[in-house]
This record gives structure tokens, sequence and C-alpha cells, in this order.
């Protein structure tokens, strides 16, 4: 595992590429940020939290259903049965905790399937702090229940309308809060992406996913397994569970939507603070990413990502809305889970590669459940008979 | 060792005036009329904006106009074209985001500003410990990186900012983007003061100088100012004759005061 110096660099990527005014609070945040990590009553105090709030820890299942049609052990890491319903959780108490530590009264969060936004929301509720999340109006449309659980759970919801409206713009805005509020406020970034040390720290609040599957892998079938598969937006949930196996020789896929895919078809740029892989035109201007997934509509990736598949240590496919509808379908019917529309990537990567896969062993993080995406479900398969 | 930029501030702080440096939105329809407007009603440099798909610096004044110009199709090599051919006589800057610099490269890009004729860069996105590549291949090219300052630095922060900075100190005037507002922050003046006493480098108060008043107010502590977000709306509501009017409005002001 990396561990990024005073530069804030994965290789290449990461970096600082913030207006001054952020400056001193992004050092701010990485020296409270470090001295919180290795501090032994602040870990007790998020793994009391985990453990006794979001439920922690996630447990394994084995899919003895789809094991036995695709030829392969698929084995899910269940980030779904946390509190609010995905891995955002591990994040959000440990920046809220950060927060307060640092004397925060505030935070600004931005979301774009609003797993994050509500995670953030529930956060803020527990810890007692004031919370605005900035969610594009495209995705304020499609995850209205979302928005509606921030409202109840007491947060303030804006709908961005600048730009693809969506989670770049919603980024965008949640930093423009943060520029006019910096002292106030804590910026409470939903993935492994951003300034420094938003990617590096946001990676250490979500290893708790790896380190767990690690342990359990090797109770489990004493070794670990030999794929370890995630969907991959900003990169959160991957990261959190790579970086139990980054180590071993496991191979890692990172599974990117066919219309938001930074590694593969991205060039290095910078926006949002960091160096990394970006949907960008001739001229850098940023692309808008198109995926059936809000979580996952997003042009760039962390920047750990890019080192990963820099350095050949990761993979990145791509799969289509297509192969997304048809596994959503398979999971919910054959395991009797609804999948959030982000981990639908990764199990339909394992349904197109299983055949490569025979025998192997595969670990997926289902990262979120489907709840939130029934609806949408709903309209494009137009009820079921 | 001092650019075109900075010595054309210079000569009018040395004077005993005040600098008043407009910003325009390159690729707005009717821009380089705009610009034309603020040089002849008494600019002493202009900074030109590069259109960013996410100006997160930016307000929705700035935002808007920056969508109109890229929805025409402006490209910064649109632009730079354009600057070309402007021929104002008066130093031009570019204020551009990062990743239109590191996407063409830091030494075509400088290259490409100095074939332009433009003298400065500004990049909100690139504090100082990010600036080292292009600083280097701007300082080859002699192309001026201003610097910016911010509210929220740390007294030891300022003079390393001033020590980078070319052309001139630009004071973040309050704690947000860019934008109107009804009054100067008090940040602004408090700011451009702390960044008097560690350069002797012109300083300039931008963000959230919004009107003749305010420019006065501010430039009683600093060299001067940059008017970005009321210069744009008048260029969106009147176009280049609204610019033109208003930039000789504030000129007056300042030239009415005693310094």
């Amino acid at each position: 595992m990396v561990t990024p110096g005073a530069d804030g660099r994965f290789g290449e990527f990461g970096g600082r590429f913030v207006p001054e005014t952020l400056v001193p609070a992004c050092q701010e945040l990485e020296e409270a940020f470090h001295d919180a990590w290795n501090d032994p009553s602040f870990r007790d105090e998020l793994n009391q939290v985990l453990r006794e709030y979001a439920g922690r820890p996630s447990m394994l299942t084995e899919c003895y259903n789809l094991s036995e049609q695709l030829g392969i052990r698929l084995i899910l890491k269940r980030e779904d049965l946390n509190h609010t319903g995905s891995h955002k959780i591990n994040n959000v108490i440990g920046q809220t905790l950060l927060a307060k530590r640092m004397g925060k009264k505030r935070i600004v969060a931005e979301t774009g399937a609003g797993q994050h936004g509500v995670a953030s929301a529930t956060a803020a509720a527990l810890m007692g702090l004031e919370c605005k999340v900035y969610m594009g109006a495209v995705d304020v449309a499609r995850q209205e229940l979302n928005v509606f659980r921030m409202r109840l759970l007491g947060s303030d919801v804006e709908a961005v309308t600048s730009g693809s409206q969506t989670l770049k713009d919603a980024v965008n805005e949640a930093m423009r809060d943060w520029v006019a509020t910096v002292e106030s406020t804590h910026y409470c970034l939903g993935s492994v992406m951003g300034p420094h040390p938003y990617p590096y720290m946001v990676r250490q609040f979500h290893r708790v996913i790896g380190d767990e599957a690690f342990t359990q892998c090797n109770d489990l079938l004493g070794t670990h397994p030999d794929f370890v598969v995630a969907c991959v937006g900003g990169g959160s949930n991957a990261m959190g569970i790579f970086s139990g196996f980054v180590d071993t020789p496991a191979r890692l896929i990172g599974v990117e939507p066919a219309g938001g895919a930074a590694v593969n078809r991205g060039q290095p740029g910078v926006v949002h603070g960091m160096k990394s892989y970006l949907m960008q035109d001739e001229y850098g201007q940023v692309q808008e990413a198109h995926s059936i997934s809000a979580g996952l509509d997003y042009p760039g990736v962390g920047p750990e990502h890019s080192y990963l598949a820099s350095i050949g240590r990761a993979e990145y496919p791509t799969v289509t809305d297509d192969e997304v509808i048809e596994a959503f379908q398979v999971m919910s019917r054959t395991e009797g889970i609804i999948p959030a529309l982000e981990c639908a990537h990764a199990m339909a990567w394992i349904i197109r590669e299983a055949p490569s896969m025979k025998g192997k062993t595969v670990l997926m993080n289902l990262s979120g459940r489907g709840d939130k995406d029934v609806g949408q479900m709903m309209n494009i398969l137009g009820g079921l008979k | 060792m001092s650019g075109r930029l900075q010595n054309a501030l210079e000569a009018r702080i040395s004077a005993g005036g005040k600098c008043l440096v407009p910003y325009i939105t390159g690729g707005y329809p009717g821009w380089e009329d705009a610009v034309r407007a603020c040089a002849a009603n008494g600019a002493d440099a202009i900074e030109i904006g590069l259109p960013f798909s996410d100006p997160v610096m930016d307000g929705p004044i700035i935002q808007e106009a920056s969508q109109v110009a890229l929805d025409a199709g402006a490209t910064p090599v649109s632009i730079l074209h354009g600057v070309r051919t402007l021929d104002v006589g008066i130093p031009l800057a570019v204020m551009c985001y990062y990743n239109t610099v590191f996407h063409a490269g830091h030494e075509r890009f400088a290259a490409d500003l100095v074939a332009a004729g433009v003298s400065a860069a500004i990049i909100p996105d690139l504090p100082l410990e990010e600036s080292g590549e292009w600083t280097a291949a701007a300082d080859a090219a002699g192309v001026e990186t201003v610097m910016l300052a911010a509210p929220t630095a740390p007294d030891d922060r300022l003079p390393r900012v001033t020590a980078r900075a070319r052309g001139f100190v630009y004071s973040v005037g309050l704690l947000g983007v860019t934008g109107e507002r009804s009054s100067l922050a008090g940040t602004a003046t408090a700011l451009a003061a702390r960044v008097k006493k560690v350069t002797t480098m012109p300083v300039l108060v931008g963000v959230g100088v919004s009107n003749a008043d305010q420019a006065v107010e501010a430039s009683k502590v600093a060299d001067g100012v940059i008017m970005g977000a009321s210069v744009v709306r008048r260029m969106i509501e009147g176009g280049a004759d609204a610019v033109g009017a208003y930039v000789a409005e504030v000129r007056a002001a300042l030239d009415s005061e005693k310094w």
C-alpha cells in the first residue's frame, strides 16, 4: 500500500490542486487526520461507532446458486447490510468524528446516487453537526427517495443546476461552498478523490472493508481469493476492498461503466483538486459521464486507482448499461439480493467473464443495496409480469 | 527583471494612481469589443478568462458567461487567436484553470501565450506547492505568473507566495468565489495590508470588488483592483458599451481620490 508523502502523490497522481484559500484547510486536515489516526482513543471511538451504529463487521455471503450457474465460487462482502445501506457510512463516521475533533460545526457533502449524502446526513444527525448536501438536479430527479431521506434526517439538500447537473457539478458546488465557509465547515468528501489528504484519508476509513475481508477469506478459504471485484466511479468501495488484498497475489478488478470510464477512456488531467485519469476533450474540458448509475456518473477517478492502473496492479474493464440491467435482475432472482446499480456493474463483469474463471474464487464487494434503484428500474423494465 | 505587466502597473502607481484591471470572459459573444472598451476607458491591464468546464473559483455570473462561451464553441486556441489581433496597447493576462495548461503542456501553453501577445497568467487552482513545473516554463518563456494570496494564509505563508509572484500579487478579497457583493468584505483590506507588508510588488484586490466605491475603498490599502463579475454582468446585459461606461466610471472614481 502506498502512503503518500507531503506532496500527496501516488506515483505521478494525486496532489493538491486547490484554490489558495483552501490550501491551509487541506494542510490542517492532513495534520488532524494524521494525529487522529495515530491516536488510540480516536481509533477506539471510531471502531465503537462502526460496531454499534453501522453494524460492522459486515459478513461474507457465499452465493451458492450463482456459483453453480457460473462455475466459479462467488463470495460477497456485504457492505449493503451496513446502516444506511452502503459502504459510505465507514468514511462519513470517520470524517464526522474528525470534524468534531477539529471543532467544526458544519459539514458539506456532494452526492451522486445519494448514498454518500444519506450517510453524511445520518452521521451529521448522530454527531450533532449541521449538514448541507449538494446533488446534481438530474440526480435529484432520479433519486428522489434519497433526497427525502436526507431532508428527513435534518439536512439541507440543494439541487445543482450548473454543467451536467450530476456528480461532478455537485463536487464543484460543494467546493465553492467550502471556499466561502472553510473556517467553520468541514468538506465531507465522499470518495477517494479530491485534494490531498482526501484520497488517502478516505481510503484509510474504508480499508476496514478489505482488512475484514482478508481475515474472513483466510478463515473461510484458508487463503486469499483469486479475484477481488468492485465497481469504480470515484472508487471508494474498490479502494476499501483492494486495500486488504493489494499485497496478495489476488487479481484486483475495478469495473467502470462504459460511459464513465476514466481509466479506460481518460488521460491524465487535473480537476477537483487531483491529478488523475480524466475524461476530457482535446482542450482539457472535462467531459460529461453517462451511466445508468448516478453513483458512477463521474468523469474522473481517484488517483490511487490511476496509480494502480499505471503500474498494472489493478485492471479496469468496462461494462455496458445493458449488461448492468441484466446483472441487476440475475442477482435479484438467483440470490434474492437486490444490488445497488453500482454493484451490478461488478456483477455484470463477473457474469460476462465467468467462463474464463472456471473453478476460481471470486470476492465481490457488494457495496450497496438496490432499494434506492427499484423506482428507476421499474421505469426501465416497465414493471415485470 | 520585471515584465510588461508589472512595469505597466508600477508606472501607474509611481504616477500616484491606482491600478484597474477588468476581467472579460474570452469567447463570450462580443468579448473582443468588450476588451477594447476596457482598454479605451482607462484599464491598466486586462484579464481574459479562458472558460473551463468546471470553474470552482467562480460564482454564477462568470459561470454563466463561461458556459455561454463554451456553448458558442470557444476554445483556448480560438480565444488566443482572437487575442493576437486585439492590439489594445496594454498588457493582457489570461485567467485559466490548471487543466487547460496541463493538457496543452506547460512549455507549449507558455509559448502559445507569448505568440498571442499575452504577458501573464493567473491560474487560481494552482497553489504554490504545485506550481513548479508551470512557473519554470513560464519564467523561461517570459510569461509573468500572478500568484494569489488568500485570507486564510498564515503569516509565514504569505512571503513564500509573494516571492513566487510575477506581475502583481492577487490579494483575494474574501472567503468565497467570484461575484458581486453589496459591500466590500473586511477581509479585503485586512489581507491587502498584510500582503503589502511582505512584498514590494503591486498588490491588487480581486474577488468581491463590485463597484466604484468598493474599488476606491480597497485601493486605500492596495495598489488597485481586479474587477470581474461586475464587468462581466455588464457585458452580458449591455455589451461593450456598458463595459466601457463602467470601466470609465471606476477609473474616474479612482482618479478623483488623492492617494
